[in-house]
């Protein structure tokens, strides 16, 4: 028997960045309001140095990534197959703990392109409704660019995203990305410095005709106190970013950006070890959650929103073992929940192999450190009589790469031995990678149920997983195997490799992209979504499911930026509206 | 009863008395004052299997010393006996069955329990082909055992999943921080210039094309130095032996060749 809590305004599943987001907000507006975070605590005083540069702890053994132990999913390439569980991180390790994946993340920040939000409408207007795929499931976000432009805005100023303005409302500006959307102001700081392989990629690209520009860095290039007063600390390029913490808080993150605005206002009460295993309906309305806690207890927490912000499979799960919305049947197409799962791998992979004259230190970096291309990505190029629609970004990024996770050898080394070790000896110090991530459609077979015959410790099913590399993506990546060819050899290089995707997704490689959406999608009806532009669910008008879950299909570009927005987005929405009139904001 | 401070001096001793040529009374005041390495996972016959299987993953060579000089069948031995080894992070609930090659790892072994099989399994082979056991043939013998096991089943467990965790984790200790066991004396930071714990490069990175050719630092080096929060790059010194490298031979390479998404490359954003 449940013990059943004193009811609050608000319950929030899952601390992340999306969670930490509208926890502050409504804490900030008055609302009573309660975090579950099924992971750990961790604050900003557990990553101090020495300790956390660790390669083994973080890079290797997954620290601040789930315990698959406790939960995890099941992976198929289709319908016909048996799914079988993810037994250990491979293609895309996903985070836990206070912070989620905004803990161990690289920072890359991105908005999407205004063509993303419009995709297929803009694809049939260009190109005929025969150019995209006829298993493809793509749909158009139920608001625009310019709706969300005022939310993107107050994310990258949360938390003090490093960059140049490409284009300042309709003015293209240089050194920015002149594809970009109009942004209504110029990033919160300058971009993070240029390191050599940087250097390299830029005059190369700009030879080649395209418009280099830094990456969009969560790493402050200078000291910086957000709109809340919280202040945050300066770069210092130490190389230990990506999957671990900051120990001059300088990357961004929800313990250091977000949430000490919410917990001064003393709404905000955050409980960790508690994992949510219920949504709780009655009568078409969210009453509260069902959690079990650290002590193994199981405790009810009645509220009267609802927020659903966990990590795509979380949200999806929750869903569906709540019984909320439709699941959705590949065979019949009928239903929403799980539907539209998408994701995106690096395509093309370009290592390339300098000898004497060149030392590139890779151990020196920044998580969002790099130099890219967007001439590429969206509809940003003609794509008539190509055979796919979509594209790429591409980068030179200087991460940060210790040996551990960097052992670069050209192609046809053998994989040990003296010849393994003196081209390790060699190439560790003159090795760039440049990489592009790529745009992905949602197709009919791609999605998400509940497995049959696994289950997580709290005894739900797991996710299952249905998954494969669409058509679309594999006639790109042809494509863009050939521009990889062209920028490698702009580049000068000794050797270089140019490789395009695998022929099937195969959960057993590392991939290492953790850019997994869809499943409880956004759009305008009913009919085709599970929530409405507000995040609010159609069946559920007091619960709201806010994260990367809500894209109808990944971009190119990393989904956190546009996590952050929809976040903002969201809470403005409950505060302005919702608040007002506790109802369906779309009808 | 005699006292430690006794029994060291008698012992020391007995050593300049000797002279340096008596190798094993040295080693043994050499253990006295530093903390002596033991396997506490693997037997006898296994250690001595993982020594002689790591050193032909990463030998000694004109480059310096391979894996078995830089303890890393004691990383491997730490790492067997704890959470990882017991793979207390990975789901390990049944049922197991058919799979297909692309669902990842789906044997019912923890690592453990794979180096266990695994090391037994090819020491029969072994025995049964050239009559003696893995550790006992001759380097090249073992090179051709270890290249062979990527394509056989070794009783229930495929050699290629038992040498893939092999090279892992012998790679891994190589360049692990020392404070796992491995990467004795820094040689795998050494070997391929990476700096170890302390780094702070505002300057340096906009410092291009500039070797930073420096004596690493490691965990403890930072923490016995009493150097916690102490970030600065003051800390390193100039390495003793500049680093010299030459580039491999080329090989031919199919352009068709898939990339081994299994090897990574390991970043994540």
């Amino acid at each position: 028997m449940a013990t059943r809590l004193k009811s609050v305004d608000a319950v929030v599943i899952g601390v992340g960045w999306a969670g930490s987001i509208m926890a502050t907000e409504l804490a900030k507006a008055g609302l009573k309001v309660v975090g579950l975070e099924r992971g750990r605590y961790r604050g900003q005083e557990e990553f101090t140095l020495p300790g956390i540069h660790d390669e083994l702890k973080y890079n290797r053994r997954l620290e601040l990534f789930e315990d698959l132990s406790r939960s995890t999913i099941t992976c198929r390439n289709n319908t016909g197959e048996v799914a079988r569980p993810m037994r250990r991180h491979g293609p895309f390790p996903w985070g836990e703990g206070l912070g989620g994946a905004g803990f161990h993340w690289a920072g890359w920040t991105w908005r999407h392109s205004p063509w993303s939000f419009e995709m297929r409408t803009r694809t049939i207007e260009r190109y005929g409704e025969r150019a995209i795929p006829t298993d493809a499931t793509i749909q158009d976000w139920p608001m625009t660019y310019d709706e969300l432009e005022s939310s993107y805005d107050k994310f990258e100023y949360a938390i003090g995203l490093s960059g140049k303005a490409g284009n300042i409302n309709g003015e293209i500006q240089p050194g920015g990305n002149p594809f970009e959307g109009p942004r209504s102001r110029e990033f919160p700081n300058p971009p993070l410095k240029k390191s050599y392989g940087m250097a390299i990629f830029e005059e190369a690209t700009r030879s080649l005709g395209y418009h280099p520009f830094p990456t969009p860095a969560a790493q402050t290039s200078q000291p910086y106190t957000n709109p809340d007063g919280v202040g945050m600390g300066q770069c210092i390029y130490c190389g230990y970013c990506m999957n671990t913490g900051c120990e001059v808080a300088a990357k961004a993150t929800p313990q250091t950006t977000v949430l000490p605005a919410a917990l001064q206002t003393g709404n905000l009460e955050i409980r960790t070890h508690a994992a949510v295993t219920r949504i709780n309906t009655s009568g078409g309305r969210a009453t509260g959650v069902t959690y079990v806690d650290g002590r193994g207890r199981e405790i009810e927490q009645p509220a009267d929103i609802v927020l659903l912000t966990g990590f795509t499979w979380s949200n999806t799960q929750l869903l569906l073992v709540s019984g909320i919305g439709k699941p959705y049947d590949p065979a019949t197409g009928t239903g929403n929940v799980g539907k539209n799962f998408s994701w995106h791998g690096a395509m093309p992979y370009i290592p390339l192999y300098y000898d004497d004259g060149h030392v590139f230190n890779p151990f020196v970096g920044a998580g969002a450190l790099g130099m890219c291309i967007s001439d590429l990505e969206g509809d940003n190029f003609d794509h008539t009589g190509l055979g796919f629609i979509g594209g790429i970004f591409m980068a030179y990024f200087q991460l940060g790469a210790g040996p551990m996770m960097f052992q670069p050898t050209p192609p046809g080394t053998p994989g040990w031995g003296s010849e393994w070790k003196q081209a390790v000896a060699h190439y560790y110090n003159r090795t760039l990678q440049v990489v592009a991530f790529h745009d992905h459609l949602s197709y009919r077979g791609n999605y998400m149920d509940l497995d049959p015959n696994y289950t997580d410790i709290y005894g739900n099913p797991l996710l299952r997983l249905t998954y494969d590399i669409g058509t679309n993506e594999i006639r790109m990546s042809d494509y863009m195997v050939g521009v990889g060819h062209e920028v490698a050899r702009a580049m000068k290089p000794s050797r270089y490799a140019v490789y395009g995707l695998p022929k099937r997704f195969d959960a057993g490689a590392n991939y290492f992209v953790i850019h997994q959406v869809g499943g409880a999608m956004a759009g305008t009806t009913p009919e085709n979504s599970v929530v409405n532009k507000y995040m609010q669910s159609w069946d559920v008008p007091n619960l709201f499911v806010v994260g990367a879950s809500a894209f109808p299909q990944i971009t190119a570009y990393n989904p956190t930026g546009t996590v952050g927005a929809l976040s903002y987005f969201s809470a403005d929405a409950i505060i302005n509206q919702y608040l007002k009139d506790p109802g369906p904001l779309v009808s | 009863m005699m006292d430690r401070r006794r029994f060291l001096t008698i012992l020391s001793s007995t050593v300049a008395a000797l002279g340096s040529a008596n190798v094993l009374a040295v080693h043994k005041v050499a253990a006295l004052g530093t903390m002596q390495k033991a396997y506490t996972f693997f037997t006898g016959a296994e250690s001595a299997f993982i020594e002689a299987a790591v050193a032909r993953i990463i030998p000694a060579d004109d480059l310096g010393p391979g894996a078995l000089e830089a303890d890393v069948p004691y990383f491997i031995d730490q790492q067997l006996t704890g959470d990882y080894g017991a793979g207390a992070r990975f789901y390990n609930q049944g049922p197991f069955g058919a799979t297909t090659p692309y669902q990842g790892y789906q044997l019912p072994l923890s690592p453990r329990d794979l180096y266990r099989v695994g090391m037994a399994a090819t020491d029969r082979y072994c025995r049964e082909t050239y009559g003696k056991d893995f550790a006992k043939l001759e380097p090249a013998q073992q090179d051709e055992v270890l290249q062979g096991l990527q394509g056989v089943v070794l009783e229930d467990v495929p050699g290629a999943t038992f040498f893939s965790q092999l090279l892992t984790d012998a790679k891994d200790g190589f360049f692990a921080d020392p404070a796992y066991g491995g990467n004795k004396d820094m040689v795998g930071w050494k070997l391929v210039g990476f700096p170890g714990v302390p780094a702070e490069y505002t300057e340096l990175i906009e410092r291009h094309n500039e070797p930073y050719d420096v004596e690493p630092v490691d965990l403890g080096g930072m923490q016995h130095a009493g150097l916690q929060h102490d970030h600065l790059h003051a800390v390193h010194r100039p390495a003793a032996v500049p680093r010299r490298t030459t580039a491999p031979p080329s090989r031919p390479v199919d352009p068709e060749e898939p990339y081994d998404w299994k090897s990574g490359p390991r970043f994540s954003v």
